[in-house]
């Protein structure tokens, strides 16, 4: 502590060690002990800024804290407003007229919002799922439809498309909900220990209670041993785990965390194309560049490294690409890596000084004959230290997405590998602002175990790839891992006219129709990135064997009468 | 070596908490008891911030039947669980898609849980109508907070937007708002006064800020996190006024607004006050209200639910929110507590009068708590506390003896860190130092939750005043 407190009040080093404005407020606290107060009222303003801390403003400080301390801001005369076009009226107005009418503009509009919100889309929940939605009502007011129920097979819902949850997570969570339950000898006594063990991890013994931000101890303790089950005795600290309200708060605080620099230093982040669009929307809230590699379709959306060679050259001319995403299993494409290219993109990462950011939630659907999952973290150990001990990694799982399909709960982890401590406090300080992630989500992460059969998915995938590889104009690859197919398909010149007409991409307007005839809500491949000329859609292939069927033959329809229709 | 050496400023510039030092303390300390290493208590308590069920207000047996039915929707059959129970469940169950509460709930959440909340909050401001349109469901306020700060925050613009708090503050208004690249500009409330907020010092505020920032909406937290203090009509319509004036979003936390104990104190919501203002007023200021489960008689902070009702928001700003807000997936259980909160048993409901007594225990203990608080605080030397009119927390102010700050300052502390530490060194207490609320050096005070069970507090007082007579003692 001494030392910390002696590194704040040395001005020099404390901008060396962490650069934070709180060091500045405190350098300036300390610097004019004796009047607290009114110094007080500058650290936010002024001092958090040590940028703006020039040396008239300290000037004016050290005259005003000799006045009244709660006055002295009134009688410092106001200097002009550094942004009078700000939404802020300019300062001498509001001293001279108390009573004065506002003109009638807002203060949030659509020319002050944060712009870079603006520039956010997520195709996975757009115009075709508002539609859905919407006919979904019509349906219920009784307008006639060529079909009676909309089939979301957008979107991965497991639970939605009658998958059952497991019994034992069920259990365990009704227990540690309700822990009156404990005394009932209906529940199975594994699962009642499963739920002391959890409640006596949690403040009070109950799930209302705020956990550390970085999650329930036990709970970060079961994650590690799993995480060194799953990669065969690779050691795994608790430490370097975070558990998080899904996968996707925590991508989006890792790329917060990394997101600087201006201009040309701007940071840039590769993602895979086609993406999961939760990245495309995070960088562009975040205003980072996003740098697009093509995933080789002809290959089965395998990595090529000459192409992520080509993406990262082309990207240093106006960025500074800091970290590469990859999504494996694929979503949307539903590939699974091989281990070489994995080790590949390990390499590549290492030799061009990237963060590894390793979006594997799919790694428990895996089903097609000889492919495997191999962790990023795994591979890496079993490089050798030439790269374990240095290459960083980010891995990120959650609830939603294995084969518990448990959606609703909003659990997952990051588990971060070689990340220099500084930045893992800053990582730390990051996570704590949110408090602490649902706690029953992090109750269901601690029931992380791989025990599904997935023999039902490994048909539905096969089914799915035949179907519609039987329909001219459409070709699927296999479908090794995840839960969609993104099939390829052709879309007739005329449609592709009509579509521009309505300012809409090809894709979205083929979706959209598929929707209005026939009930079926996919995700145009266009939400997603695609090379320019392809033209995909994402489906699920969630549903039961007899809906999918279904399903799969209402496409196949519609796409024959399509390409009719425009040819 | 490090790839990431390099990372986001506003990252670095979220300020450091005192209390996250402290607090990762208590945790080595909870470590150590457990290996069996000796220290003059047998458990650590954490008072330091407003988690009830963690310092043992028990959670009301309704909202936790309901969601064990849920999640084991086995219990539906059979009678282990009371009939309501049992039919809240098939309803709540019925609104998941495929039955299951482990469905993604389409945003903005459970279907009918923006109507409800509508009702709710009608219901609650005397019939002034809630749109379900300005009604998002949320993972509790803070994750509201951030959203509303990234969109009113233009963190790349120079100089920053800076939003007016309240000192006293809370931290997460604070450290949110660092997070977006903002400002935080201080307002003082009046501790002399029962921390009044008064308008002559919200204008000096916003003098302080120009030059250094632009500031875009103040923020009120009302019942007063942490001071306690309940805000009346009169002071209420002066903000809105001032917002009005300086054309400033005004950002109400209103997540306390259950716990009003003090006499004659009435919760008042900024929504109802705006409206009933009537024109200008009424239909230009941009408001935001936040509300929580995580507070008042839920106390579930761990579920993770709450809602935000805006007023005025501009229709394109709107839509442009909606991109965002559709990214959200309000974990199930958090919207389940949500729709407890807002529904609660109903007279000659079977669960009905459990309900009603539990409600009432909470109540008559926060009572029990804050009276024998200040009770004790007050008799003790160099510690004066001021009556609370509702909220979740005391907010004694500490008179430290000139030799304590002397030997805070040798040992590099601020001296109601030093204070803090060594009590909870000493007795195992965790509180928070009023430097982490903003509160201006020079004065020291520490701020506990009231939200705990009246053994709990009986202990909290013990060590707290045990330590307090010694450290007084050792340093005078």
């Amino acid at each position: 502590m001494a030392a910390t407190w002696m590194q704040r009040i040395s001005p020099g080093k404390a901008r060396l060690l962490t650069g934070g404005r709180g060091d500045a407020a405190f350098v300036c606290t300390v610097g004019v002990q004796r009047q607290p107060v009114s110094v007080a009222h500058h650290p936010a303003s002024v001092a958090h800024h040590p940028a703006t801390l020039t040396a008239p403003h300290r000037a004016v400080h050290s005259l005003s804290s000799s006045s009244s301390s709660r006055l002295h801001r009134f009688f410092s005369p106001p200097p002009s407003r550094a942004l009078s076009s700000g939404p802020v009226s300019a300062p001498e107005e509001k001293m001279s007229d108390n009573v004065r009418v506002s003109p009638w503009a807002k203060v949030l509009t659509i020319d002050t919002m944060n712009p870079t919100v603006k520039k956010v889309e997520y195709a996975v929940r757009g115009p075709i799922v508002q539609r859905a939605v919407q006919i979904e009502k019509e349906l219920r007011e009784g307008v006639k439809k060529p079909f009676d129920e909309v089939i979301k097979a957008n979107i991965g819902d497991a639970h939605a498309m009658g998958q059952q949850p497991i019994t034992f997570f069920r259990q365990v969570l009704a227990l540690c909900s309700y822990p009156e339950l404990l005394n009932d000898n209906t529940f199975p006594e594994d699962a009642k220990s499963r739920a002391r063990r959890i409640l006596q991890s949690c403040g009070g013994s109950s799930l209302g209670s705020y956990s550390a931000s970085q999650g329930i101890d036990c709970v970060l303790q079961d994650v590690a041993r799993y995480i060194e089950r799953r990669d065969g005795g690779v050691p795994c600290n608790p430490d370097n785990i975070y558990l998080t309200t899904g996968a996707s708060d925590g991508i989006m605080t890792m790329l917060k965390l990394l997101v600087c620099g201006e201009d040309e230093g701007r940071t840039g982040v590769m993602i895979s194309i086609p993406q999961y669009p939760l990245y495309s929307a995070a960088l562009a809230e975040l205003g980072a560049v996003q740098i697009n590699y093509y995933l080789n379709e002809e290959k089965c959306w395998s990595m090529d490294i000459s192409e992520l060679q080509r993406s990262l050259e082309e990207a240093r001319t106006h960025c500074n690409p800091r970290a590469i995403c990859i999504i494996n299993p694929g979503n949307p494409t539903g590939q699974v890596q091989s281990r070489e290219c994995i080790e590949d993109v390990i390499r590549f990462a290492a030799k061009e000084r990237l963060l590894l950011m390793a979006d594997e939630v799919y790694q428990d659907n895996v089903y097609a004959e000889g492919c495997q999952f191999h962790s990023f973290k795994k591979v890496l150990f079993e490089m050798g230290p030439e790269y374990s001990d240095s290459v960083e990694l980010v891995s990120f799982h959650s609830t939603s997405k294995c084969y518990m399909g448990e959606c609703g709960f909003r659990g997952g982890y990051m588990e971060i590998v070689n990340m220099d401590p500084e930045v893992k406090a800053q990582l730390t300080k990051l996570v704590s602002v949110r408090l602490c992630p649902p706690v029953p989500g992090q109750a269901l992460m601690d029931l992380v175990e791989r025990t599904a059969t997935l023999s039902a998915l490994a048909e539905k995938a096969k089914l799915t790839a035949e179907i519609l590889n039987t329909v001219p104009g459409i070709s699927c690859n296999p479908v090794q891992g995840a839960m969609y197919s993104f099939p390829n398909i052709s879309i007739p010149k005329a449609a592709i006219e009509e579509a521009a007409e309505m300012d809409q991409a090809p894709d979205m307007f083929y979706c959209m129709r598929l929707l209005e005839e026939t009930g079926i809500c996919l995700v145009p491949g266009s939400g997603f990135g695609q090379k320019d000329g392809t033209y995909h859609f994402r489906m699920t292939i969630l549903p039961p064997m007899d809906k999918l069927k279904v399903l799969l033959t209402k496409v196949k329809e519609f796409h024959e009468k399509f390409t009719n229709q425009y040819s | 070596m490090s790839q990431l050496r390099l990372i986001n400023p506003k990252v670095q510039n979220i300020r450091a908490l005192e209390l996250d030092t402290l607090v990762r303390k208590a945790v080595r300390i909870e470590e150590e008891l457990k290996q069996g290493l000796k220290k003059p208590y047998n458990e650590v308590i954490n008072v330091s911030r407003c988690n009830p069920h963690a310092t043992g207000v028990k959670p009301l047996s309704f909202f936790r039947q309901v969601i064990a039915t849920c999640s084991y929707p086995t219990l539906i059959e059979g009678d282990t669980m009371p009939l309501d129970v049992r039919e809240r469940a098939k309803t709540l169950l019925g609104e998941c898609s495929g039955g299951s509460i482990g469905s993604y709930s389409f945003w903005p959440g459970l279907p009918h849980l923006q109507r409800s909340i509508s009702k709710f909050i009608s219901h609650r401001d005397g019939g002034v109508p809630a749109p379900p349109d300005n009604i998002f469901v949320v993972g509790g306020s803070h994750q509201a907070l951030k959203l509303l700060l990234s969109i009113l925050v233009d963190g790349s613009r120079s100089p920053p937007a800076g939003l007016l708090v309240p000192v006293p503050w809370k931290t997460t208004s604070v450290t949110n708002m660092e997070a977006v690249g903002g400002v935080a500009v201080p307002y003082y409330l009046d501790g002399q006064q029962g921390w009044r907020l008064r308008v002559e010092e919200l204008r000096g505020a916003l003098l302080s800020a120009v030059g250094a920032c632009h500031p875009v909406a103040l923020y009120v937290s009302n019942p007063g996190d942490p001071t306690g203090h309940v805000q009346s009509r009169e002071s209420m319509e002066e903000i809105i006024r001032f917002v009005f004036e300086e054309k400033l979003f005004l950002l109400a936390d209103e997540v306390h607004q259950e716990i009003v104990i003090g006499e004659g104190c009435k919760f008042i919501s900024y929504k109802k006050v705006l409206a009933e203002m009537g024109a200008p007023f009424s239909d230009t200021v941009e408001l935001a209200s936040l509300h929580s489960v995580s507070q008042g008689f839920m106390g579930e902070g761990g579920l993770r639910g709450g809602y935000m009702e805006l007023v005025n928001m501009d229709p394109s700003v709107m839509k442009s929110f909606y991109v965002v807000l559709c990214q959200l997936n309000v974990s199930i259980l958090g919207q389940m507590a949500l729709n407890g909160m807002l529904n609660p048993p109903k007279p000659g409901d079977p669960s009905h009068a459990l309900y009603e007594e539990e409600i009432q225990h909470i109540r008559s203990t926060m009572i029990h708590n804050v009276t024998r608080a200040m009770k004790v605080l007050n008799s003790l030397p160099g510690i004066s506390c001021k009556p609370i009119g509702g909220g979740a927390y005391m907010l004694p102010r500490l008179h430290l003896p000139h030799g304590a700050i002397q030997q805070a300052k040798e040992e590099g502390r601020l001296p109601d860190c030093f204070y803090c530490s060594r009590l909870l060194e000493q007795t195992g207490l965790c509180v928070c130092p009023g430097v982490d609320l903003g509160l201006p050096e020079g004065t020291h005070h520490i701020r506990f939750s009231i939200m705990t069970s009246m053994d709990t507090m009986e202990e909290v007082l013990r060590r707290l005043s045990t330590f307090h007579k010694r450290f007084m003692k050792d340093f005078s």
